[in-house]
């Protein structure tokens, strides 16, 4: 029974130090592949155009409603202490240090990390990628690295309409629904928020970026078992890349305050 | 006998605790039609993708041009791949690009000029007999026999040596599938090509020069292809027959 649990936990300790070593080593291969050879600009374009332009709806109004969230909540508790004109401030830092990145890199796992996910499984299972490097394309070259490529660059991007939303939200409810001063409003942003803050997120969002397109170009590389395959990959996808967001995030904003 | 371009030696694959190959011992002759037969779920696709180094072997060698292929990496194996032209069971054309860019592929990915690619695409294109029409449209707009015609033709840009064609026919219906055997025999007489063919249809055999049969992992029998109706081998007899009883286990559950 002991020497079953043992086993067990054994099998599972290899198996996910193997996982997390086939993991860094196809980073490590995308870096080097991205470092010796031509990168494909016109390919980073069409994925920009697909991760970032097709995404930016669902950013605009996640990011204009966590704004007016925020700020309903700001009031509802600065009210009591008689703080209302520090709203602007509290939800301009919270939008632009956390929520900004944070939210958009979540939706654009959803949006276009599973899509991507699912199309390069599909391309591996019907042979496609093998058919690549018969013909002597370097898939890591035509498919993973501009991938990578483009969602690091797209992601601070998307995260500066998102910021602008939000702040543009929490002023609406502040000046229209909670009929508060939209002067203190802004001046509150100006006199608290620095250019580092702004910065930090950036920063944030683009190793945001780097992480879910790394997660969903792993998961869709390493498809198998057919069209249940695409669908097994396509989930892991987008949860293994929610949770290294989250948890990375904690130790960005970490370095970025040590800076 | 013509000197062997591609030589496996006694060439095993094990995926998890499945071994799927058990010592394959085969030459491919130059400039000749050879057939791989065997049963669905033998292998065969396994055997083929061995030739091109897609799959690296548990043990054993993979000659081609006196180099064992097996030890080679991914860069080195790069002028390897020049040589051979790899032509997918359901052709593994990429979905999002056209037929033009899918035929073209390997020369707009080496920056050549684009007249001179639809020139080279229109060429490879009256190869295959395929109108010029198709030439804008994308593989989902195409029929099975036609999407493996441009699978072929894209083959037929890099002007491989040898070109491996993993059961070319399954799925069409017989006239389809006679005019592809053609466009394969007459690739190969024009163009003096090795090729490999994966297959289990019979008709092949009109073309074919050569014939390998792999059962049980391993390579049962290797002969002429124009004299298999007379081999008395008792797996080729068997198989090429259809027939139930014999040497090759006839699971019911395997078939299925």
């Amino acid at each position: 029974m002991i020497l079953q649990m043992v086993n067990t936990l054994g099998m599972f300790v290899l198996a996910t130090c193997d996982q997390l070593g086939k993991f860094t080593l196809f980073f490590a291969h995308a870096a080097y592949i991205a470092a010796t050879t031509r990168l494909k600009i016109t390919k980073v374009i069409a994925q920009m155009e697909i991760i970032g332009v097709e995404s930016l709806t669902i950013v605009v109004l996640t990011g204009t409603f966590s704004g007016m969230v925020f700020a309903l909540q700001s009031y509802i508790g600065f009210k009591r202490v008689g703080g209302e004109q520090f709203i602007g401030s509290v939800v301009a830092l919270a939008m632009i240090r956390e929520l900004g990145p944070v939210l958009t890199g979540l939706m654009v796992t959803g949006r276009a990390g599973s899509a991507i996910a699912a199309e390069l499984g599909a391309m591996e299972i019907t042979e496609q990628v093998d058919a690549l490097r018969t013909l002597r394309i370097d898939p890591f070259q035509y498919l993973v690295v501009p991938r990578i490529v483009a969602a690091t660059i797209i992601l601070p991007f998307l995260t500066i309409f998102s910021m602008i939303c939000g702040i543009i939200g929490g002023y609406l409810v502040c000046a229209y629904v909670l009929e508060l001063s939209p002067e203190d409003y802004i001046n509150s942003i100006r006199t608290y928020v620095e250019l580092s803050d702004i910065n930090g997120g950036l920063v944030k969002a683009a190793v945001f970026g780097l992480i879910l397109s790394w997660v969903r170009v792993y998961k869709g590389f390493y498809t198998y078992g057919g069209a249940r395959g695409v669908g097994i990959s396509t989930t892991q996808s987008v949860v293994t890349s929610s949770i290294m967001i989250l948890i990375s995030d904690y130790f960005l904003t970490k370095m970025i305050e040590q800076l | 006998m013509p000197k062997n371009v591609i030589q496996l030696i006694d060439v095993h694959k094990k995926f998890d605790h499945k071994e799927v190959l058990k010592g394959i011992d085969l030459a491919i002759p130059e400039g000749k039609m050879t057939v791989v037969i065997g049963r669905s779920g033998e292998g065969k696709s396994v055997l083929l993708k061995h030739m091109i180094g897609l799959i690296k072997p548990t043990s054993g060698k993979v000659i081609i041009d006196g180099v064992d292929i097996t030890q080679l990496d991914q860069h080195d194996l790069d002028p390897y791949y020049q040589k051979f032209g790899y032509v997918f069971q359901f052709a593994a054309l990429l979905d999002s690009l056209t037929v033009y860019e899918n035929i073209g592929i390997s020369l707009i990915e080496n920056n050549v000029h684009s007249d001179q690619v639809l020139q080279v695409v229109k060429e490879k294109l009256a190869l295959v007999n395929l109108e010029e029409d198709t030439l804008y449209r994308y593989p989902a707009q195409l029929s099975g026999g036609m999407r493996k015609r441009v699978g072929l033709a894209r083959t037929l840009v890099t002007n491989p040596e040898i070109i491996l064609y993993d059961e070319p026919t399954t799925g069409l219906d017989p006239i389809t599938s006679r005019v592809i055997h053609e466009l394969m025999y007459d690739m190969q007489q024009r163009l003096k090509i090795t090729s490999v063919i994966v297959s289990h249809d019979v008709e092949i055999f009109k073309y074919a020069d050569y014939v390998a049969l792999l059962q049980d992992g391993k390579i049962q029998f290797f002969g002429d292809a124009k004299t298999i109706w007379e081999s008395e081998n008792p797996y080729i007899y068997q198989f090429i027959r259809g027939l139930s009883d014999g040497p090759i286990q006839v699971d019911v559950a395997h078939a299925a």
